[in-house]
């Protein structure tokens, strides 16, 4: 077929791009060619739109061993150990195939993992539905849930925290969100970069088939009415392969036989191939005749670009093809040598004995284009004026059981009670608490992740709204004890070609890097997912953060659960009473508008930092950070956890009780202290100058607010765990 | 003690299976589903996961691995052999315990903590056990046990059920069976007792750290059993 800018365009490339390959090669590309350059010049492999911005974000730190750039990130945890992860997103698929879509993106960000030669330890996902009235949301829920589950299930890797949320914005665009972290000693991490000439470049895994073809190119643009027809594009998956994979990877890594390593993901062979020879600044040279495919008569075209699941792409040392073939012959996997590594400094590709393409490496990386795009500035919405009147015809108990049966903020047991999170035996905290944790195998040490995402914030003011996600995951960490150390982010935002979009992207990101530059909590793996729109309508700004943390003794992991009768309750930091953004404000005062919760990152971090001394000093009982529907919802979840009350004692001089309980202030958490720890834990807040208030203590089975205003844990309980139960039958 | 545990292609609790067994005092290894030979052991366990992905029924294609075999003579001669979740279906597929295992009753995978009822202590697994009830963990897709009539006459008569699915005290009903098991089944004998399988991992629970205790309780009262 010869090409021309029209079969370019419909290869989702521009006219003007299309140029750029005309005069980068000196000539028209072929059919394949134009294959590898449309699939290495989309917007989900290149970064085009978004590399100008990345290099913003704060990527260094002393715990860093690799930042952006690799496969996933790497974070020293002390004693040799390291734990690499990452997050990624799979939503145009999950939008289309729901359960394949989601279980393939669980299986795709695992390989990111263990391609780094760690053994997965964790997953955590950030999941993200229309309206609970849209009629496709149900099925889309029940789809996603079956396949995160169906994959990592199979996989035995516990999948230990989440995060799901509904709004009418995700209507068309759902969000799959995956994030994994695996464990690997620092001395054994493998990277991607080629290195030597003539090395055998091995192909393992599955064969190759025609799912997945083009996958990465409509994960780079808009839905519309045809989405149907988009669904060949979803790769299917197959964990089972995976786990061989998985296996007979780490036990080739135990040896010294791998130079390079790279799993096939978006745009398969082709990106992989790429980005193995461009980070050794090679060439390499494939016979496609020797890939092993499903199909037959599969074209280069075809072969190229596949999305095929569980393979993964090899440099070997020169002389161990044995060794490794031995390996995966005894786990049943496909294992065949392919090429070579060259000299060319191009990928050049045989099949059939004729050269198919021959394409200068660099200028599918390095020169792939790189946009400025147009942004907009966000103004700080006015703050609304509230008429405190309405709070008066308000009850507490009215609005409570709004807040926690609301589909935001109810209990997701029915989703997290479908994947398994105990199997290989160190999970400690379980989904449902502030971040998971699971024990590093057979040491002392634990590590604490949590994901999270405030797209409302994010939509009302996109800077504050960035800060205040990895606050919100810097929260979830300390409030189980645990010393925040570095987040993987996943950027899901609209159409960058619009101004607004990139404005929001832009925005965000500024406000992601400064918070995790004051809070030394740098960034070191993600993934940017732009074109989540249908028919022109985008979603919310919804930059996802997932956050790792270490807790050097795992006996001292904090749960959120109530402990003990006559224990005090205090709530640490400040309530201004801020409305605007909030639950209450959304779903009881029918507000929309008006700026998020400002984030103050001193108190962010002052706060964080004097409740991990505390905890270090053994005088924390549990803790729970306050988040979504303020101090009144935080002391709920905690009392239905502990299957225990409280007595709540108002502060002094309150203006109004309903902004100091529904407020959603920033950097504040509730404690629970033995009263006669009081007088110490007082001087320490004192001492580092953080402001406290001390709201109650604990009595068995009730919530008294005051003599008006009491509730029985079983009634909390019943409007928590319901809805979504009765919402899925 | 000397216990091995088979590892299945998809096989992904035999790692902690090896860690509670050696934390307990067995000496444990690891078996490769392809090996002819088993070691001399006093327990085979056949652990949890997905053998063979169960793309077929769950454990069938396990139930016909070339250390079958071994596996089924050692039981056929009394040797003590256990199977937990997919180990229990592939004793199942193998007809080394009677009945089958379907898919849960709600089409849901299940994870989370259950009570289950221990009425037979005249056999090697649960001799002595001072406790009635223990608290294990579940987690599997394929845990509704099934039989005939007959099947199931014959197994009450023998005294075969092992374990049921009950509340914390130890009453058996329809509400608190997870999966739609008749009878609350949980785990089940061979005709001579020295084969259990079961759906709940004890292993998971070996640890105050971890879902609970009464896994430590279930191993420590099985290798002072054999010893």
């Amino acid at each position: 077929m010869l090409v021309n800018e029209k079969i370019a365009i419909e290869h989702g490339l521009k006219s003007d791009e299309y140029k750029k390959i005309c005069k980068l090669l000196k000539r028209t590309p072929n059919i394949t060619e134009l294959g590898i350059f449309s699939a290495m010049w989309n917007e989900h492999c290149s970064y085009k739109s978004s590399r100008i911005h990345l290099k913003k974000l704060h990527t260094k730190g002393k715990k860093v061993i690799q930042g952006p750039g690799e496969n996933a990130g790497v974070i020293d945890i002390e004693d040799g150990d390291a734990i690499v992860f990452k997050i990624e997103s799979h939503n145009h698929p999950s939008f289309i195939e729901p359960y394949q879509g989601a279980a393939t993106g669980v299986g795709g960000i695992m390989r990111d993992v263990f391609t780094m030669g760690a053994r997965p330890i964790a997953n955590l996902n950030s999941i993200h539905f229309g309206s609970t009235q849209h009629k496709k949301t149900k099925n889309l829920l029940r789809g996603v849930v079956h396949g995160i589950g169906g994959y990592g299930n199979c996989i035995g890797v516990p999948t230990i925290a989440g995060q799901t949320s509904f709004d009418r914005s995700y209507n068309g665009n759902i969000l799959v969100n995956a994030m994994t972290l695996g464990l690997v000693k620092k001395d054994k991490i493998f990277y991607s970069k080629a290195a030597g000439l003539n090395k055998p470049v091995i192909y393992v895994g599955s064969k190759t088939g025609r799912d997945g073809i083009h996958g990465a190119s409509m994960a780079s643009a808009s839905f519309d009415e045809k989405i149907e027809e988009k669904k060949p594009t979803v790769q299917v998956g197959d964990p089972f392969t995976e786990k061989l994979l998985l296996e007979a990877c780490l036990e080739l890594m135990s040896g010294d036989s791998i130079i390079a390593i790279q799993d096939m993901g978006a745009a398969g062979l082709t990106s992989s191939s790429i980005e193995m020879a461009s980070k050794g600044n090679l060439g390499i040279e494939i016979n496609l005749n020797k890939v092993p495919c499903r199909e037959t008569k599969m074209t280069p075209y075809e072969i190229m670009l596949s999305e095929s699941q569980e393979r993964m792409l090899i440099v070997l040392e020169s002389g161990k093809e044995e060794i490794a073939k031995k390996i995966f012959d005894k786990w049943n996997l496909d294992f065949a040598v392919i090429g070579k590594t060259t000299n060319t400094k191009n990928i050049e590709l045989f099949f059939d004995n004729k050269q198919v393409a021959n394409i200068p490496v660099n200028t599918l990386v390095e020169n792939s284009p790189m946009y400025d795009r147009k942004w907009k500035k966000s103004k700080l919405p006015k703050k609304n004026k509230i008429n405190k009147t309405i709070f008066k015809s308000l009850k507490i108990k009215d609005i409570l059981k709004k807040i926690l049966s609301s589909p935001n903020v109810c209990s997701k047991e029915w989703i997290w009670q479908q994947y398994d999170h105990t199997v290989m035996g160190d999970t400690i905290q379980k989904p449902g608490g502030d971040s998971g944790v699971v024990r590093v195998h057979k040491t002392d040490k634990a590590i604490a992740a949590t994901v999270d995402s405030s797209a409302t914030y994010c939509w009302a003011h996109p800077l504050t709204g960035g800060k205040q996600v990895v606050c919100e995951t810097w929260r979830n960490l300390i409030s189980v004890g645990a010393k925040p150390i570095a987040v993987t982010n996943c950027l899901n935002f609209g159409s960058p070609e619009k101004e607004e979009n990139m404005g929001e992207f832009v925005e965000c990101v500024q406000g992601i890097s400064e918070a995790c530059k004051y809070l030394d909590y740098p960034v070191v793996s993600g993934n940017v997912s732009f074109y989540n729109e249908t028919k022109d309508i985008g979603i919310k700004p919804t930059p996802t953060i997932g956050g790792v943390g270490l807790i050097k003794d795992y006996k001292k992991m904090i749960t959120m659960d109530f402990k003990e009768i006559d224990n005090i309750i205090l709530v640490i930091g400040k309530t201004e009473g801020h409305i605007d953004q909030s639950l209450l404000s959304r779903i009881i005062l029918n507000e929309n508008n008006g700026p998020p919760p400002e984030v103050n990152l001193f108190n962010e971090k002052n706060n964080g930092l004097t409740l991990l001394n505390l905890i270090e000093k053994n005088f924390i009982k549990s803790a729970h950070d306050v988040s979504l529907g303020g101090i009144i919802t935080a002391i709920c979840k905690m009392c239905i956890k502990g299957d225990k009350g409280i007595q709540i004692k108002k502060p002094k001089f309150l203006i109004n009780e309903i902004e100091y309980f529904f407020a959603e202030d920033q950097g504040r958490y509730l404690i629970e202290i033995n009263p006669k720890d009081l007088k110490e834990v007082s001087k320490i807040l004192n001492k580092n100058s953080v402001h406290y208030d001390e709201i109650g203590k604990i009595i068995d089975k009730e919530m008294i607010i005051d003599q008006k205003t009491k509730l029985t844990i079983d009634e909390l309980k019943s409007y928590n765990t319901n809805w979504l139960k009765s919402y899925m039958v | 003690m000397k216990s091995s545990v088979i590892t299945f292609p998809g096989s992904n609790c035999d790692r902690d299976m090896d860690v509670a067994l050696t934390k307990f005092g067995f000496k444990n290894k690891m078996v490769w589903h392809n090996d002819q030979e088993l070691p001399k052991s006093d327990l085979i366990v056949l652990p949890g996961g997905f053998s063979y992905g169960d793309y077929l029924r769950c454990g069938s294609m396990a139930s016909k691995s070339k250390i079958m075999n071994s596996v089924i003579n050692f039981a056929k001669s009394g040797g003590l052999v256990m199977g937990i979740c997919n180990g229990f279906q592939i004793l199942v597929e193998a007809e080394l315990v009677p009945g089958v295992l379907l898919r849960n009753k709600y089409l849901q995978f299940i994870c989370k903590n259950v009570h289950v009822k221990v009425d037979n202590k005249e056999n090697t697994f649960f001799k002595n056990l001072d406790k009635k009830v223990l608290e294990f963990h579940i987690a599997h897709n394929e845990g509704n046990y099934f039989c005939t009539n007959d099947q199931l006459k014959e197994i009450e008569d023998n005294n075969q059920i092992a374990i049921y699915y009950c509340d914390q005290n130890g009453n058996t009903n329809d509400q608190i069976n997870p999966n739609g098991s008749i009878k609350n089944i949980a785990g089940i004998f061979n005709k001579e007792k020295n084969v259990l399988g079961m759906m709940p991992h004890p292993e998971r629970m070996i640890d105050e750290s971890l879902s609970g205790e009464d896994g430590s309780i279930f191993f420590k009262n099985l290798l002072n059993n054999i010893k």
